[in-house]
C-alpha cells in the first residue's frame, strides 16, 4: 500500500472519499430512492459520529472528564445558526432558495464560525479548571454546559426558551436555513477521525497519552501537563461546535432544551460504550447511540404491549431510551469498564486476523 | 430594607435545604471518594414516598403531628433503605475500580432511578396537598410565611442530629475513621462496608425527608426530575464548602442558597438564577481549588 503513503497517493485517497461521500450523498438525499425518515438517522448518526470522536480526544485520549460537551455543541449551533440566519439578506441572499454552491460555501463559513466560537469557549474553560484533577474538572464542565444553556435562555435575538425558530424582519420571516448536506457531516467525520489518527501517531500525541497515564510522570518528563489539556479541550470544544453548526443547519430548529446535560451524558455513553481512547470505538459508539432514539421507537410500541397498563401508560420513546443508557452506563461499568473495544482500534488487518505492531504505546486501563 | 430581612430569610430556608443534601454528598465522598450523582434523586424519591404514604394513609391523618411523624419516619427509612441498595448493587462492586469507573456508574445509576420513578409515577408533576397551611406574618416589615420558618427550623433539628451522630456514636466515629484512612481503620477493628453503607442510609433519609419537608411545607411541584438541579446545586455547594467536611457543606450550602435569592430578587438578572451556582463554581475553585474549608491534600510520588 506504499501508493498511499505517497502525497500524490494521499490526494487521490482524498479525492476519491470526497467523490464516494458526495455520489452516496446525492443518492442518500433523492427522496425518490430512500425515505427522508432514514435519510435523517443516517444523519443523526454522523452527527453524533463528530461528536463522540471529538470528545474521545479529552475523555479517552486525555484521560480527563468532561461532562459539558452539549455546551460547547450548543455554543457552535447557534452562532452559526444567528451567522446564517441574520447574514442572509445582509451578507448573502435568502439561503433556503439560493445556489447549491453559495448554499455551501455559507454553510461552511457558519462551521468555522461556529467552531471558532466554541473552541474560544473551551479555551476560556479549559485554562483555569484544567489545573484540577478528575471530579472537580467533571463538575466544571457539567457547570459550564449549565451556564451556557442559562445564557441562551436570557438572548432573546436567539429565541431563549422559545426556541431559535424563525425571526420576523423587514425581509419577511428569516428562519435558520435547512442547508446541510450529507456530504459536509461526513467530510467534518472523516476530519475528525483522520486529524484524530495522525495526532494520536505523532510525538504530540504521545504528550497527550502521557497525561492520561500519570500526569505527574509525564510533568516530571518536561510535559507541560496543563497546556497539553488545554489544547485537547480546544481542538474538542471545536470539533462539537461545528457538530453544533450541521445539526443547526440540519433541523433548522434550536431549543437550548436540546442541549442540556441529558445530551452531554449521552455524548460520554457512546465514547464510554466504545472504549475510551479507541478512535474506531467512539465511530462505533456514535453510529450505534446515534441511531439509537428512531430505533427504540419501534421497539417502545412492542414493549409497551407485554407490560401491565397502569406502566405502560408511562412508558414513553424518551424513557425507554433513558433506560437504555442507564443500563448501558452501569452494565458497562460493572462487567467490561474498558467498553468495546478498550483501546485497541478496529482496523482492516485486525479484521482479517493480521496481527500488527501496536504503533500507540500499551496503555494500562485509563483512570 | 425590609426586602433585605425577606431575602435573607428566604435564602437561608434554600441554603438549608442546600445544605442537608450536600451533607449527604460530602459524606459519601469522604467515605468512598466518589460522587454520588444519584443523590439528588434520593431527594426526589423521598418527595414521591411521602406523598404516597400520606395519601395511602389519608391527608387528614397526616396532617396530624402522629401522622405525619409517620410518614417521616417511614420515609428516612425508605430512602435509607434505598441508599444502601444502590450503594450494594452499584458501588460496592467497584470500591478497587478507577473513580472514573465509578463516576460513570453514579450517573447510570441517577438516570436509572430518574426512568423508575417516571415509569411509577409519571411524568406529569403532582402537589402535595397543603396539610400545614401556612400563616403570614409581617416582622420589621418584611412578609415571611411560616413555611419557610419551619423548614429553617426542621433543617437545625436535623444539621444537629447528625452531628450528634458523627461525632457522638460509636458509629459516627468509625465514619469518621474511615473517611480519614480507610485501611488504618479496617486494621483497627472497624468494618468498611458496613461504615460505608450506614453512611449511604444516614446520607440518604437526609436527603429524603428534606425532599418529603420541601414539599409538603411549600406548594413546589412534585416530578421525577426534580431532584436533578437540587442535587447539582447541592453537590457545587459541598465543593464550594471543601467536600468531605461537614461544616463546609453547611456553610457552602447557605452560601448558595443566599446568592441564589439575591440574585433572583434583582430583577435585572434573575433569570440567571440557575447560572449562578456555577459561576460561584468556578470562580471558587480558581482561587481555592480544595473549597473553603478544605484541606489540600498535597499528591506524593
Amino acid at each position: 500500500m506504499s501508493f498511499f503513503r505517497s502525497w500524490f497517493g494521499k490526494l487521490a485517497l482524498l479525492v476519491g472519499i470526497g467523490g464516494i461521500l458526495f455520489v452516496i450523498g446525492n443518492f442518500l438525499s433523492d427522496r425518490s430512492h430512500f425515505h427522508p425518515y432514514y435519510f435523517r438517522i443516517v444523519m443523526l448518526i454522523g452527527i453524533a459520529i463528530i461528536l463522540s470522536v471529538s470528545l474521545n480526544l479529552v475523555n479517552g485520549v486525555t484521560g480527563q472528564f468532561s461532562i459539558g460537551h452539549a455546551g460547547f455543541m450548543a455554543l457552535g449551533a447557534y452562532s452559526a445558526a444567528a451567522f446564517t440566519a441574520y447574514g442572509q439578506y445582509r451578507y448573502f441572499p435568502p439561503l433556503d432558495s439560493a445556489a447549491p454552491l453559495v448554499q455551501q460555501g455559507a454553510l461552511v463559513l457558519s462551521m468555522l464560525v461556529g467552531g471558532s466560537m466554541a473552541a474560544l469557549a473551551g479555551f476560556i474553560v479549559g485554562l483555569p479548571s484544567l489545573r484540577l484533577r478528575g471530579d472537580y474538572l467533571a463538575i466544571v464542565t457539567l457547570g459550564f454546559g449549565e451556564i451556557i444553556r442559562v445564557a441562551i435562555l436570557n438572548i432573546p435575538q436567539v429565541g431563549g426558551a422559545a426556541g431559535f425558530s424563525g425571526f420576523a424582519s423587514e425581509h419577511g420571516r428569516i428562519t435558520i436555513p435547512q442547508i446541510t448536506t450529507f456530504f459536509w457531516v461526513y467530510a467534518t467525520a472523516a476530519v475528525v477521525i483522520l486529524f484524530s489518527r495522525n495526532l494520536l501517531r505523532s510525538t504530540h500525541g504521545l504528550a497527550f497519552f502521557s497525561v492520561r497515564e500519570d500526569e505527574i510522570a509525564s510533568e516530571a518528563m518536561g510535559i507541560g501537563t496543563t497546556r497539553i489539556k488545554v489544547t485537547a479541550f480546544v481542538i474538542s470544544a471545536f470539533f462539537a461546535g461545528v457538530a453544533g453548526a450541521l445539526y443547526a443547519h440540519f433541523a433548522s430548529y434550536l431549543q437550548p432544551e436540546t442541549f442540556g446535560f441529558l445530551r452531554s451524558i449521552e455524548i460520554v455513553t457512546m465514547v464510554v460504550l466504545g472504549g475510551m481512547g479507541s478512535i474506531t470505538g467512539a465511530v462505533l459508539g456514535g453510529a450505534i447511540l446515534g441511531a439509537a432514539p428512531d430505533l427504540l421507537r419501534i421497539a417502545v410500541g412492542e414493549i409497551r404491549k407485554v407490560l401491565p397498563p397502569d406502566l405502560a401508560k408511562n412508558f414513553s420513546p424518551d424513557l425507554f431510551r433513558q433506560f437504555v443508557y442507564a443500563f448501558l452506563l452501569i452494565i458497562l461499568m460493572l462487567t467490561r469498564p474498558q467498553g468495546l473495544l478498550g483501546t485497541r482500534e478496529l482496523s482492516l488487518g485486525w479484521l482479517f486476523g493480521r496481527r500488527r505492531e501496536p504503533n500507540r504505546p500499551l496503555t494500562k486501563s485509563s483512570t | 430594607m425590609q426586602n433585605i430581612i425577606q431575602n435573607l430569610i428566604i435564602g437561608l430556608q434554600i441554603g438549608a435545604v442546600y445544605a442537608l443534601i450536600a451533607v449527604g454528598y460530602t459524606m459519601v465522598y469522604g467515605v468512598l471518594r466518589l460522587i454520588n450523582f444519584a443523590h439528588g434523586d434520593v431527594y426526589m424519591v423521598g418527595a414521591f414516598v411521602g406523598l404516597k404514604l400520606a395519601e395511602r394513609l389519608g391527608m387528614n391523618v397526616a396532617s396530624t403531628p402522629g401522622g405525619f411523624a409517620l410518614v417521616f419516619a417511614l420515609t428516612a427509612a425508605i430512602c435509607a433503605l434505598v441508599g444502601m441498595i444502590i450503594e450494594f448493587l452499584a458501588y460496592r462492586p467497584l470500591r478497587k475500580a478507577p473513580r472514573i469507573t465509578a463516576l460513570i456508574t453514579a450517573i447510570g445509576v441517577s438516570l436509572l432511578i430518574e426512568a423508575i420513578a417516571q415509569m411509577i409515577w409519571g411524568a406529569k408533576p403532582q402537589y402535595f396537598p397543603r396539610i400545614f397551611p401556612p400563616t403570614i406574618f409581617q416582622f420589621l416589615g418584611a412578609t415571611i410565611s411560616s413555611s419557610y420558618l419551619l423548614i429553617l427550623l426542621a433543617s437545625v433539628v436535623l444539621m444537629g442530629v447528625l452531628w450528634y451522630v458523627v461525632i457522638g456514636t460509636k458509629m459516627g466515629k468509625a465514619m469518621r475513621a474511615v473517611a480519614w484512612d480507610r485501611e488504618a481503620a479496617a486494621l483497627m477493628g472497624v468494618n468498611p462496608n458496613l461504615v460505608i453503607s450506614f453512611t449511604f442510609a444516614l446520607g440518604s433519609a437526609l436527603a429524603g425527608v428534606t425532599g418529603l419537608i420541601v414539599s409538603a411545607l411549600t406548594n413546589v411541584s412534585i416530578s421525577p426530575l426534580i431532584g436533578v438541579m437540587p442535587g447539582l446545586k447541592a453537590f457545587v455547594a459541598a465543593v464550594l464548602g471543601g467536600i468531605g467536611s461537614i461544616p463546609g457543606a453547611l456553610l457552602g450550602g447557605l452560601l448558595m442558597g443566599l446568592a441564589e435569592t439575591f440574585v433572583a430578587a434583582n430583577p435585572a438578572i434573575t433569570t440567571w438564577r440557575d447560572a449562578i451556582a456555577f459561576v460561584l463554581l468556578i470562580l471558587i475553585l480558581m482561587f481555592r481549588p480544595a473549597g473553603i474549608m478544605g484541606r489540600s491534600v498535597v499528591e506524593k510520588v
